[in-house]
């Protein structure tokens, strides 16, 4: 006993005298995203065009080798938060990126950014990160969680909808997504149906869309949810009669999965496969030589997450000093594959919106394609409320 | 009136579907007094199964027999190898074994399938709707009605009628004389099982088309499930069957009406917020009403 005593103090002070760390290690980037259960879909995604341009450029970001340490939030808060204190006490990361859920990002941003770690969400946008709560460590790459909706309430605008209903799942970002559409689109609407999160089937409520016959609905199911309320709107006859708008519904997640049954509905993003820049061009055909797929938007903003980094860390010459770093980062000089992008004041971007159509590829194959854009260099609604310049 | 009935129908399909997936739970909760929380895991891999032979063979009912076909085989298989050992131990133990299961069947499709949701088809036979007095109703789903309204004819028949289902009765209760006389008891469990698993594809299968057929698919269907054949009285088809109505025909009604009940007698915005959660309650106040007068279903099987 007393002996492995001795050799354990042996063992630490060794340990607390070995040569501080070199600057040729490799820099660490924690990656914490939903990478099994339900929603594994988007947090593959992402994790996927994250790893696409650190392979692409032979594991370095910035021109200093990385080493991505992989992390599975589980979509559970309590898992976030134990992966947050690993990541900060042992492995002792300077950047965490990824994130995708807002209920996990409102887990463990605080704690990163109080402990000095470099936040760089690449889809989750909550509401309150982009106003009182904000922090110079947080850059969130994706949007702010309800602009997306914005641009789908400034198209209805446009198309002179009089009567629209909406339908969400009944929790938070439901109503979140419900919300922004609303603070754009000012009519009252017909109906706000919130269905539970475990609906199996959905033909209560179309059977009294098709009796209420509105000019459009409008319709936030992410994943899987998706899948099954587009399925059953088109069974139900309803695409082609009453316009289907929908927000992170139909997308490179769930249109595998749709296919021809979602032609023709609507959705508004930040980015789609047809985006005719450069650099997007490049994205789209490099995610599909490597992994088979069509990319999604969950693909996209992590794939320009992966970009800021890289373009963060070139101008430190791969220094992870805070202040440094955070000044980079906030320069975003980067060529996002959504073209136009810079970061308001609150750190959330500044960017332009789309409205797409789920119609016939070149391939034949359901893609989504550009409509129209919706809004120019827009930007969230939160920013006053965001101590930071 | 129209939309009434149509609302009374889409009741019947949910009930429908929700009976196809808790017949097989009940007959293995109540006759072999084994609870199964991978029932849903069973509805699953059929789905899957179903939707990979469409994707080859572009044969819906191929399709089926490969979903329903492959489950039982691999329910049989677990049975013998697993499941077997629990029966003789308490329920805990049976609930965490099958729980373990739920999560490995779940990373299993995701690592052999994708965690992206997978594409299949209805059939283009059915893919119209039907006229009715009044409306039209898809004729897929009302397939769906059709095949819970002959599933549960069949396994009523096989439960009551055949040799078969007799012994399965006579071993719920008497398992040792059932043995004495000569009947393999296990190998007769073990069938019951993979029946039970069949079911579950089966309404994997036949659902695939209107739902996201995805790895954890079958978890909040076992909610469900699990809410039916407590109403119905556990091992009792019959109970299941009317159970599975009800619930189907209470859930859908809430959902179509609630909202609008709630605003009659509150001002809109906090109808808004009660409306949809008193809907999504509906069918659990619905099961406490029933077991506070019924405590062991509305069927109870005798021992």
């Amino acid at each position: 006993m007393k002996r492995s005593l001795l050799a354990g103090a042996v063992a630490a002070l060794a340990f607390s005298l070995a040569p501080p760390a070199q600057a040729a290690d490799p820099v660490k980037i924690g990656f914490m995203a939903e990478l099994s259960g339900p929603q594994a879909a988007l947090g593959q995604d992402m994790l996927d065009a994250f790893m696409l341009v650190v392979d692409q450029n032979g594991g370095k970001l910035g021109g200093v080798a990385v080493n991505v340490l992989r992390r599975d939030s589980q979509l559970k808060p309590e898992v976030a938060n134990q992966i947050a204190d690993e990541l900060i006490e042992k492995e002792k990361v300077p950047i965490v990126a990824g994130i995708t859920f807002s209920n996990i990002m409102m887990a463990v941003t605080k704690k990163l950014t109080t402990a000095g770690v470099v936040v760089v969400g690449a889809n989750a946008g909550p509401a309150p990160l982009a106003g009182a709560q904000c922090s110079a460590n947080l850059f969130v790459v994706s949007k702010q969680n309800d602009q997306f909706a914005e641009a789908m309430g400034k198209y209805a605008v446009d198309k002179g909808y009089k009567k629209v209903l909406a339908m969400a799942p009944n929790y938070q970002a439901g109503k979140d997504y419900v919300g922004g559409f609303k603070r754009v689109y000012k009519t009252p609407l017909a109906d706000e149906i919130y269905t539970p999160l475990n609906q199996l089937d959905f033909s209560a409520e179309l059977s009294r869309i098709a009796a209420e016959k509105p000019d459009a609905v409008y319709a936030f199911y992410p994943g899987g949810l998706g899948v099954s309320f587009v399925r059953a709107y088109q069974q139900a006859g309803l695409i082609g009669k009453v316009p289907l708008l929908t927000v992170s519904t139909t997308d490179g997640t769930t249109l595998p999965a749709l296919k021809d049954s979602a032609l023709g509905v609507m959705l508004s993003s930040a980015w789609g496969p047809d985006l005719p820049n450069p650099a997007n061009q490049k994205f789209v055909t490099d995610f599909e030589a490597k992994y088979k797929r069509t990319p999604s938007e969950y693909a996209a903003q992590s794939y320009d997450a992966a970009l800021l980094i890289d373009s963060a860390l070139r101008k430190t010459n791969g220094s992870t000093e805070n202040k440094a770093l955070t000044a980079a980062m906030k320069a975003a000089d980067f060529k996002s594959v959504r073209g136009s992008f810079k970061f308001n004041n609150n750190n959330f971007p500044v960017q332009d919106f789309y409205v797409f159509e789920v119609a016939k590829d070149a391939k034949g194959n359901a893609n989504i394609k550009t409509v129209s854009k919706q809004l120019t260099a827009h930007k969230d609604a939160y920013g006053a409320e965001c101590s930071l310049k | 009136m129209s939309l009434f009935l149509s609302q009374l129908l889409n009741g019947v399909q949910l009930g429908m579907l929700l009976f196809l997936l808790s017949a097989g739970l009940t007959l293995v909760f109540g006759i072999m007094n084994f609870i199964n929380l991978s029932h849903g895991s069973f509805y699953m891999v059929g789905a899957y199964l179903a939707a990979a032979t469409l994707a080859r063979t572009d044969s819906f009912l191929l399709a089926g027999l490969a979903g329903i076909g492959g489950a039982m085989l691999l329910a049989f298989a677990i049975e013998r190898l697993a499941l077997r050992r629990l029966y003789a131990r308490d329920h805990l133990d049976q609930v965490l074994a099958t729980l373990g299961l739920i999560m490995f069947f779940n990373e299993a499709v995701r690592m052999i399938w994708g965690s992206q949701p997978v594409f299949t088809a209805q059939p283009s036979w059915l893919n119209g709707s039907v006229e009715l007095i009044g409306f039209s109703y898809p004729s897929y789903r009302l397939m769906i009605i059709a095949a819970g309204a002959v599933v549960a004819l069949g396994t009523y028949l096989l439960i009551h009628k055949t040799r078969i289902g007799m012994l399965v009765r006579a071993s719920s209760t008497h398992p040792d004389i059932v043995g004495a006389l000569g009947v393999n008891a296990r190998l007769l469990n073990s069938l019951l099982f993979s029946v039970g698993a069949g079911l579950a594809a089966l309404a994997g299968w036949l659902v695939g088309p209107i739902v996201s057929v995805q790895s954890g698919m079958g978890d909040n269907v076992l909610i469900l499930a699990l809410v039916v054949i407590v109403i119905g009285g556990i091992g009792s088809i019959r109970g299941a069957f009317y159970a599975a109505l009800l619930v189907g025909l209470v859930d859908t009604m809430g959902r179509a009406y609630m909202p609008q009940i709630t605003r009659q007698f509150f001002e809109r915005s906090s109808a808004d917020a009660a409306g949809p959660a008193l809907a999504s309650m509906l069918i659990y106040l619905f099961m406490a009403l029933i077991l506070a007068v019924k405590p062991n279903g509305l069927f109870p099987v005798k021992r």
